[in-house]
């Protein structure tokens, strides 16, 4: 049995509630940080810990933190960045819904690390009834101490407040969400300078992913080594997954990132093998936005090496013949699904959520887009392969934001890695409307030479 | 106050010394010519512009001298600033040239290119854009994306379709008026300019959007479709303006006043805002105190015609003819229908038509 340090309560009833949570040990953690510890000290184990942030992006939580500018007379904010927007990744709402008093009290002391007094909770518009569960849930928290004026008597005030978005992807980037947060259009904004020097209103601000906040509560409990001893190398902890597409078992797994992503895929404690009996086609890892990869490059490496679930052994290869870790959004798909169709799917999508600021995104997407529906449908031509090609190179590093990159990922991956389905949609314009490519030739042994 | 601080950058192999905190554009505008990168949104009289076109990215093949390590990624010049020691790659970098013209494709892609009919042609920074550093075919075959009209009112015209939102004119109503009432809406290419709901700009310096705005988006309507800009002969003129400066640049025809924009440099910046009493009502040449004419770069279209320090050859017609002057067989204007003496292009109401030299 794996361990679970975030979830392992999630399945006692009513733990969303207060008194169940505190019952079950909750806000221990809290009491611990505030009265035996110091900011610094805290601080110092989230760096032990090696907690890297659950985003998408896995920058070290404690590294991040240390950067926050600490201007006199400034008031500094801290951000949960709730906007879980991207396609396949649904973990943030699981905490939430299920364990809002563990993010509440996760908020508190990295609150009381950042020495912020007001916290933000940006949650996105479509999780609508989420703010509801959060709202009661720091009222009960501040009815019992856990919250507002002089808390536990240590003088640390903490305010939490739930803000909801209005339904757009792109506020999920940490600066269009300060931007959405301070009520303007929620357009990202041009870094430097950075939010911890000039965030929320000019004030110095982190935002953090929620289930990096949650991860501080089992951090501070267990400790900082102890932490950072599950899980392997830089990828330390646990990890939630949102594991959905053609898989028996859809769900939230929390992983300690040691086994493989055949085991993940396969074993009934996690996804359950593939549905009805298929075969496994070709899987994104993180999330929408990073590259897929077919079934033989999932579960071994180029060099023909286990692929383990963790940051290091997902990106192995690079680009190339790797993917990402993510934002841990997990999308299996089997041998009846058409990766061109998939890929125009999220064409799609990053064309409709582009906010239109800078040019190669918000022309490039479209475009994009456009092609991949003629090859879809049967119009292309073998020239829109390349030209795909040069476009998603144009947009890439390009742009403001990471979305443009996020766009033009998975189509240079879809390319790169099943160039000969698209040329076979584009040589069989009719067959492909009611026919599939298939699994092919994705799910073959890869040849690793022999190095003397 | 200590002293001021002086960091030495590198661009294209040209060395300058700028203050700290200038961002690399300003930098390589100090040094001028084909160093300086283009810029379609960004506007150093406005506040928080640039960073959205990315036809300015540069490539920085050295840190600081702290810091040698290049940067990963192309950046945008204009809201980078310069550190001590740092080297630039502009024009000299195969990766920059690349990324802009893939830039130029991007913005010209839904762009309707109705140059022949449009009001900005001659002036149009795109233009100029796709000349430098676009590729001549497109590879885009699908329909350009279309818009819903909106009405601005009676002074301003908008043709969205030609829009490359670089929100200039947003940040021009947001600093000079007190009150913004247009911005954008909506979102990625879908993303229009316009008022929520249909409203008229009707602020007093809300004009100066025409000015700034890089392609015909925005354009004058009491000048819209009277002549091309290059036909007209900008002239430097001044009044005395309760609200602005009244420092202008006149675009005529004989005395005819065309039209009233404020006086630009040679980024195609505005160096004075100008009200709209000035630009759009003072539209006689007896209402303006003229300085003399306008220079302009010779490279420009509108200098076409306009021949600067050029010798033009001598008349000789008197000397052969025994001091007689040529004999005129007839009045043109008597005879044609069009350009008519009595007719004045310029008051006319909306654009000439046929009818008005006829009737």
């Amino acid at each position: 049995m794996a361990v679970k340090l975030l979830l392992d309560k999630a399945h006692i009833p009513n733990i969303r509630y207060y008194d169940v949570y505190r019952r079950e040990g909750g806000y221990t953690s809290l009491e611990k940080a505030l009265t035996s510890m110091t900011p610094e000290s805290i601080l110092e184990e989230v760096k032990k810990s090696g907690l890297r942030g659950r985003g998408g992006a896995g920058f070290p939580t404690g590294l991040k933190w240390s950067f926050i500018a600490k201007p006199e007379g400034v008031p500094r904010h801290l951000v949960c960045n709730a906007d879980e927007s991207e396609p396949g990744t649904f973990k943030d709402r699981y905490l939430m819904e299920f364990l809002p008093h563990l993010l509440i009290e996760g908020l508190v002391i990295s609150s009381f690390v950042l020495g912020s007094n007001a916290t933000y909770i940006y949650i996105r518009g479509e999780y609508a009834w989420i703010p509801d569960i959060l709202e009661q849930a720091i009222s009960e928290a501040k009815a019992n101490g856990w919250l507002g004026k002089n808390i536990l008597g240590t003088g640390f005030d903490c305010e939490i407040y739930v803000q909801r978005g209005a339904g757009a992807y792109i506020c999920g980037e940490e600066t269009a969400l300060i931007e959405s947060l301070e009520g303007k259009r929620g357009n990202p904004r041009i870094k430097p300078p950075f939010p911890a020097i000039k965030g929320v209103w000019d004030r110095p601000t982190v935002v953090n992913n929620v289930e990096t906040l949650a991860a501080v509560v089992p951090i501070i409990r267990i400790g900082g080594e102890e932490y950072a001893r599950i899980g392997v190398g830089r990828s330390s902890g646990t990890k939630l997954m949102s594991a959905c597409g053609n898989i028996n078992k859809p769900g939230v797994y929390e992983i300690d990132m040691t086994i493989s992503v055949e085991e993940f895929i396969y074993s009934d404690e996690f996804c359950g093998g593939i549905a009805n009996g298929k075969r496994l086609k070709a899987c994104i890892p993180g999330g929408s936005s990073v590259p897929i990869l077919p079934a033989n490059l999932l579960l071994k490496t180029a060099k023909g090496e286990t692929r383990y679930m963790n940051y290091e052994s997902l990106s192995d290869g690079g680009f190339a013949t790797g993917s990402m870790m993510g934002s841990g959004g997990f999308i299996v798909l089997d041998e009846d699904q058409c990766i061109v169709k998939h890929t125009f799917t999220l064409a799609r999508f990053y064309r409709h959520e582009s906010c239109g600021q800078c040019s190669p995104c918000r022309e490039g997407t479209g475009w994009m887009e456009k092609i991949l529906k003629n090859i879809d449908t049967g119009k292309g031509k073998m020239s829109d392969i390349d030209l795909l090609w040069d476009i998603q190179s144009k947009i890439e590093g390009n742009t403001i934001c990471p979305l443009g990159d996020a766009a033009a990922w998975p189509v240079a991956a879809a390319i790169r890695h099943f160039r000969d389905e698209f040329e076979w949609h584009v040589k069989n314009p009719t067959t492909c409307l009611t026919k599939n490519y298939g699994i092919a030739h994705y799910a073959d042994e890869i040849h690793v030479p022999v190095i003397a | 106050m200590s002293e001021q601080q002086f960091f030495k950058v590198i661009i294209d192999n040209v060395s300058i010394d700028v203050p700290a905190g200038t961002t690399i554009l300003e930098a390589a505008r100090k040094i001028g010519g084909d160093v300086a990168p283009p810029a379609m949104c960004f506007y150093s009289k406005l506040k928080g512009s640039g960073g959205k076109c990315r036809t300015c990215l540069v490539e920085v093949s050295k840190g600081s001298e702290k810091d040698p390590r290049p940067m990963p990624k192309l950046v945008a010049s204009c809201r980078t600033t310069v550190m001590d020691g740092m080297e630039v790659k502009n024009i000299t970098s195969s990766k920059v040239t690349d990324a802009r013209a893939g830039v130029v494709e991007f913005l010209l892609l839904n762009h309707p290119l109705d140059c022949p009919i449009c009001d900005q042609a001659g002036e149009c920074h795109l233009q100029d854009l796709s000349y430098e550093h676009g590729k001549a075919g497109t590879r885009y075959e699908f329909q350009r994306r279309t818009f819903k009209k909106h009405n601005l009112g009676p002074y301003i015209q908008l043709h969205m379709t030609r829009c490359i939102l670089c929100y200039r004119c947003v940040y021009t109503a947001d600093q000079l008026t007190n009150s913004r009432s247009h911005g954008v809406l909506d979102r990625g290419d879908h993303a229009e300019i316009a008022t929520f709901i249909e409203n008229n700009l009707e602020n007093d310096f809300i004009g100066n959007v025409i000015d700034v705005c890089p392609v015909g988006a925005l354009t004058d309507k009491t000048f819209r479709f009277k002549n091309r800009v290059w036909f007209l002969k900008p002239l430097d003129a001044h009044r005395d303006c309760p609200k602005c400066t009244g420092k202008v640049t006149l675009w005529n025809r004989g005395d005819e006043v065309f039209r009233v924009t404020a006086r630009k440099d040679e980024w195609g910046e505005v160096e004075d805002w100008i009200c709209n009493e000035c630009r759009f009502d003072k539209k006689k040449t007896s209402d303006w105190v003229i300085e003399g004419p306008r220079n302009i770069s010779r490279h420009s279209v509108i200098s076409q015609g306009h021949y600067v320090n050029t010798i033009t050859s001598q008349e000789t017609f008197e000397a052969v003819n025994e001091g007689r002057q040529p004999k005129l067989l007839f009045d043109i204007h008597s005879k044609s229908d069009v350009n008519k003496t009595g007719v004045s292009l310029s008051l006319i109401d909306g654009p000439a038509v046929s009818t008005d030299f006829t009737s």
